[in-house]
């Protein structure tokens, strides 16, 4: 065999190893939540409340969860993605040159990325008690739009960073304002990017528990304000999971293959609406 | 008047200077062509006219540039007004990321036109001026990247007309188009330099000569030579531009 031969082989090797890996974790994480889970698995569970001594393995269901994780994470990827989009408008060419401010904003986002979710948890916590506000829905909102939006706007600034100076100056030389460039143009270019930032900071956000143990609460009734507690999937697998009773840990697994439907569909959702809306990106 | 006058033009990228103290005249509704070999300071020229250049990191500029008698680098100048009067045509055509109606109707569109009819008329006047709206007309809705190369370059002819604008500045149009699509653009570039000043940096010299009105020949950043195209190409005054026309220097 020759040494180019070897070569290729071998990172085909390391290539197929790799995919084996990561399919095969995801996977086997499927698998145990299903094993362990599937016997608590029912209809009752997604479609009603807790009822009396539901934690001590009593009867009814998960929907305050399932309602408080789809409200929590949803109204937060809104947030984050709203405060994202200008930032990251913001810090491209454009406005900021090769500015200072664009690498310092780059920098405090990779920072507060790295920050414990457990961290803005209890930072939230603290904002709420100073406004007079206990824990709630709110409180929890706030909380994972600080965990999501380094992960949204990192994720949409790369994608922004590479529309093509062409393009840009394709619309400049129309006479468009770099306001008719950004909203009209780069947003159209990056519609995919920003719909896989979003996504990807809607998945972190609703399987996050450190951030929202102090603030969202937990409750087994549904919210009907933003100043009401609210319950969540990943509590809910949390609590349930430090139970001795093995009849309530089959119900935390089975919370968290609700938790992994949940993204799923997701992520199946995005790329429909990626599919549909990107057909004008220009290669 | 000249349509626009270049006063002692200089250009920076960081240290490199690009141009060099240029002083020129480009006539009112005529074709202009820029020559000279690559990386000579053309496409900086052109890109001065319109203030592209100073989207360019590092970019240093020094003299005048005046536009109907009014310095475009002054201190009170509406870039966006100035970018309007000036179509441009690149290298590779640049459609975006919208269908073919949007990328018509997108100029007149930030300029304040509302009416969907207003706008349907303007989409349907300017593809026929870059004769592209037969090819099109069944499919205006459908994204402006599925058309080939030639069709995107009139598309965006078509685009930068569709701002009324009263230069257009072409940078090598053809250069990435088949031969088809090449002379078609030239046939549209003919007939508009009846109402619009065309400028048009090239590098294909028999193209030169089938439009130019008034020639520019750029070497080395400095603007050697300036005149009607029958004077340039038949009896140049200066040796490097005798040299360019009879291929020794490419």
């Amino acid at each position: 065999m020759t040494g180019r031969r070897i070569e290729e082989s071998f990172f085909r090797v390391l290539m197929i190893t790799s995919t084996i890996l990561i399919a095969g974790g995801l996977c086997w994480i499927v698998a145990v939540i299903l094993w362990r889970g599937a016997r608590s698995l029912n209809l009752a569970m997604v479609t009603q409340l807790p009822k009396g001594g539901y934690y001590i393995g009593g009867e009814g269901g998960i929907l305050n969860a399932i309602v408080g994780s789809l409200l929590l994470g949803f109204l937060s990827t809104v947030v984050a993605g709203a405060i994202a989009l200008p930032v990251c408008f913001m810090i491209q060419g454009d406005y900021a040159g090769k500015g200072r401010v664009a690498a310092l904003a780059r920098l405090s986002l990779d920072v507060m990325w790295g920050v414990p979710s457990i961290v803005y948890g209890a930072f939230a916590y603290t904002v709420m008690v100073y406004v007079s506000l206990g824990a709630s829905l709110l409180a929890g909102i706030v909380a994972l739009t600080l965990v999501q939006l380094p992960i949204v706007a990192r994720a949409i600034d790369e994608v922004m960073q590479t529309v093509p100076r062409e393009l840009k100056e394709a619309a400049y030389a129309i006479g468009a304002t770099r306001f008719d460039v950004a909203t009209k143009v780069i947003s159209r270019q990056c519609l995919p990017g920003i719909f896989a930032g979003l996504l990807l900071g809607f998945g972190r956000g609703i399987g996050d528990a450190a951030s929202i143990i102090l603030t969202a609460g937990y409750t087994d009734s549904l919210p009907h304000r933003l100043t009401d507690p609210v319950g969540s999937l990943p509590l809910a697998v949390f609590f349930q999971l430090g139970s001795p009773d093995p009849e309530v840990q089959a119900r935390a697994y089975a919370a968290a293959f609700i938790l992994l439907v949940i993204v799923l569909l997701a992520s199946i959702a995005t790329q429909l609406f990626t599919r549909r809306f990107s057909r004008h990106v220009v290669r | 008047m000249p349509h626009i006058q270049v006063r002692n033009l200089s250009v920076w990228f960081g240290e490199h200077q690009a141009l060099k103290n240029v002083t020129v005249d480009i006539p009112d509704r005529q074709v202009t062509c820029v020559i000279g070999p690559s990386g000579c300071g053309k496409t900086t020229l052109l890109r001065s006219f319109n203030r592209l250049l100073e989207l360019t990191p590092k970019a240093r500029i020094e003299g005048s540039v005046l536009v109907d008698g009014q310095d475009i680098y002054g201190k009170d100048v509406d870039v966006v007004a100035l970018r309007k009067k000036m179509g441009l045509l690149s290298q590779k055509p640049q459609p975006l990321p919208m269908s073919i109606y949007h990328n018509v109707a997108f100029g007149p569109r930030i300029h304040g036109v509302r009416s969907k009819r207003e706008l349907d008329a303007i989409v349907e006047r300017r593809l026929r001026e870059a004769s592209l709206w037969d090819e099109v007309r069944d499919r205006l809705h459908t994204p402006a990247s599925q058309l080939s190369l030639g069709q995107q370059q009139r598309l965006c002819l078509a685009r930068g007309l569709a701002v009324e604008p009263e230069v257009i500045l072409c940078d090598e149009p053809t250069a990435a188009l088949d031969p088809v699509s090449s002379r078609t653009i030239e046939q549209r570039l003919r007939e508009l330099s009846k109402d619009y000043t065309i400028v048009l940096v090239t590098h294909i010299l028999r193209q030169a000569k089938r439009l130019a009105h008034h020639v520019l020949f750029v070497y080395m950043g400095e603007l050697v030579e300036a005149g009607p195209a029958r004077q340039i190409f038949e009896s140049p005054s200066d040796p490097r531009t005798r040299a360019y026309i009879l291929g020794d220097i490419s």
